[in-house]
């Protein structure tokens, strides 16, 4: 079976300067990945890179065995963007409108939502937690309330690969808590392939399966208690890369 | 009120108008929830050009008007798929060239008795039956498309880059959409003028905006302003003997001022409320403030 993402001998630039430089990384079915590095790493970059929203200088992005721009079927991904950059509150939308927009790349154009359209939305706001929100306006709801609308747009069109970048920026902790509980039964229970972006190493590594940290390389790749060593986080945050990962050959 | 429909000129003045009423906040909606509002300006400033353009050719400024018009938003939108200039800047590039073409072009056709008056505030009276008949047919296949791609519109709107992910065709559907503004755009600067054909487009969404919790609510409520202000600032403007465009536009800004001032007085009395509410709920906290005083 073909691996959920291949990210193959990939470089990115915009302009002048190396975002990401020669990244080699496979997410398997069922893996839980988190992307780690500190701001301004190419974490976001790398997401997009993978989503084919950004084209690479070189190398090569495949979805499910398929080049990414030639990829057709995006209803089996969902993803879950940085929230703040991309909504404005004061877009009169209700909840349901915005969910249902999940579903709008499987309908086609010219056709209405139907009674299997409405019913996925109404299953994918009780599994974040908002059943009997749907008529509720997006702009006035709390930010954890928000970050669960979207990520209930990305589930309504049972993905199997679900993308979040940051999803966890301006979470307290309890809602913090309940949020990878979400994560967790989604991948658990119903086998979604997660990709997560952060830049916190410490909630996100007790919960997840895998880490790949990134500082414009791979720097490491693997399980959080292999992968989060003392000398790897000096690499990935403390010492300047630049002069560390110089020669530096990665191995996945 | 119903002598005004025994006049031929002015029947075909209230379908026009109507007809604009309906197309220019449909489209608008989509402009103004894109923060693009400045589009429907800039489109119209460089149709002027396109005016001049027919009188030094000779052929009827509705057709130039329409080339010229798509010219400019196909070039828009190719500078903004670039991703390297901000939308505005590129709006504001495209107004001001767009605008010094027409002065030139003007004074290059000033020996051809060109009304340019006409054309920057409106001359929805003089519309003729070929007129409304362009207008009816830009205006139905507008409407048509707008219809059919509503939810993918609507998408772009509120995520670009999520419906770039859902697989939805962004790239085509922007340029689709911007070719649809400026369709609308020449349509409706035959009836409320090139200087005031934005308004049209922006301002009942605007007010839309003020009382709607949902999209929906926001794209029916637009159009039923846009229809509402176009027939009866037709009317106001018959009666008063005032210039039709203007009061069009007039009349949609009063009521935007209303909705403004309306919203703003009913949350003040909510918040009001609220406040009564849980200083009854809560007296000890009234009581403490009260004793912790000087």
């Amino acid at each position: 079976m073909n691996p959920v993402v291949e990210v193959r001998d990939l470089f990115f630039s915009y302009g002048e300067e190396m975002v990401l430089e020669q990244i080699d990384l496979t997410v398997a079915r069922g893996d839980f990945l988190a992307l780690m590095g500190p701001n301004g790493s190419g974490k976001t970059t790398l997401v997009k890179l993978i989503l084919g929203l950004l084209k690479p200088l070189s190398g090569e992005v495949r979805l499910f065995g398929c080049p990414v721009d030639r990829f057709r079927q995006w209803y089996r991904v969902g993803y879950v963007p940085q929230k703040a950059t991309s909504f404005d509150t004061r877009f009169p939308a209700t909840v349901e409108e915005v969910v249902s927009a999940g579903r709008y790349g499987r309908l086609g154009p010219g056709r209405r939502p139907g009674k299997d359209d409405r019913r996925a939305v109404e299953e994918a706001l009780e599994l974040v937690g908002l059943g009997g929100a749907g008529h509720r306006t997006v702009g006035n709801l709390s930010g954890g309330q928000q970050q669960r609308v979207f990520i209930a747009r990305a589930l309504v069109g049972q993905p199997e690969l679900l993308v979040l970048d940051e999803p966890a920026v301006g979470l307290d902790s309890r809602a913090l808590e309940s949020f990878y509980a979400l994560l967790e039964r989604l991948n658990r229970d119903m086998g979604i392939t997660l990709i997560t972006v952060s830049h916190d190493t410490g909630t996100v590594a007790r919960r997840v399966g895998k880490v790949a940290c990134i500082n414009r390389r791979l720097i490491c790749h693997g399980a959080p208690s292999q992968v989060l060593t003392t000398a790897n986080l000096a690499r990935l945050y403390g010492i300047p890369v630049r002069r560390v990962v110089h020669g530096h050959q990665t191995t996945p | 009120m119903g002598e005004i429909f025994s006049y031929d000129f002015m029947v075909r003045a209230l379908l026009a108008g109507l007809t604009v009423g309906v197309l220019c906040p449909a489209v608008g909606v989509f402009l103004v929830m894109r923060r693009y509002a400045f589009m429907a300006d800039t489109l119209a400033h460089v149709s002027l050009a396109g005016v001049a353009l027919g009188m030094i050719l000779g052929i009827s400024p509705s057709v130039t008007t329409l080339g010229v018009a798509l010219a400019a938003a196909l070039g828009i939108e190719r500078l903004r798929a670039a991703g390297r200039l901000h939308g505005e800047a590129i709006l504001a590039l495209v107004m001001s060239s767009g605008l010094a073409l027409a002065v030139v072009l003007i004074s290059l056709a000033r020996g051809f008795n060109v009304d340019v008056m006409g054309y920057l505030f409106g001359s929805i009276l003089t519309v003729g039956p070929g007129d409304l008949l362009l207008i009816l047919v830009v205006g139905a296949v507008v409407l048509g498309l707008l219809a059919f791609f509503y939810k993918e519109l609507f998408f772009i709107a509120f995520d670009e880059e999520c419906a770039r992910v859902t697989g939805l065709p962004v790239d085509r559907l922007n340029v689709l959409f911007i070719l649809l503004v400026a369709l609308t755009v020449s349509v409706a600067a035959r009836v409320v003028g090139i200087l005031l054909v934005s308004a049209l487009m922006v301002i009942p969404v605007l007010t839309a905006q003020l009382l709607s919790g949902s999209f929906r609510r926001l794209f029916w409520f637009s159009l039923a302003l846009g229809v509402t202000v176009c027939f009866w600032g037709l009317v106001l403007s018959y009666h008063l003997g005032t210039a039709p465009g203007g009061s069009i536009v007039l009349l949609t800004a009063a009521l935007f001022v209303l909705a403004q001032g309306g919203t703003a007085v009913w949350r003040a009395r909510q918040r009001r409320r609220l406040a009564t509410a849980t200083e009854e709920k809560l007296p000890l906290v009234k009581l403490e403030g009260r004793t912790s005083g000087p």
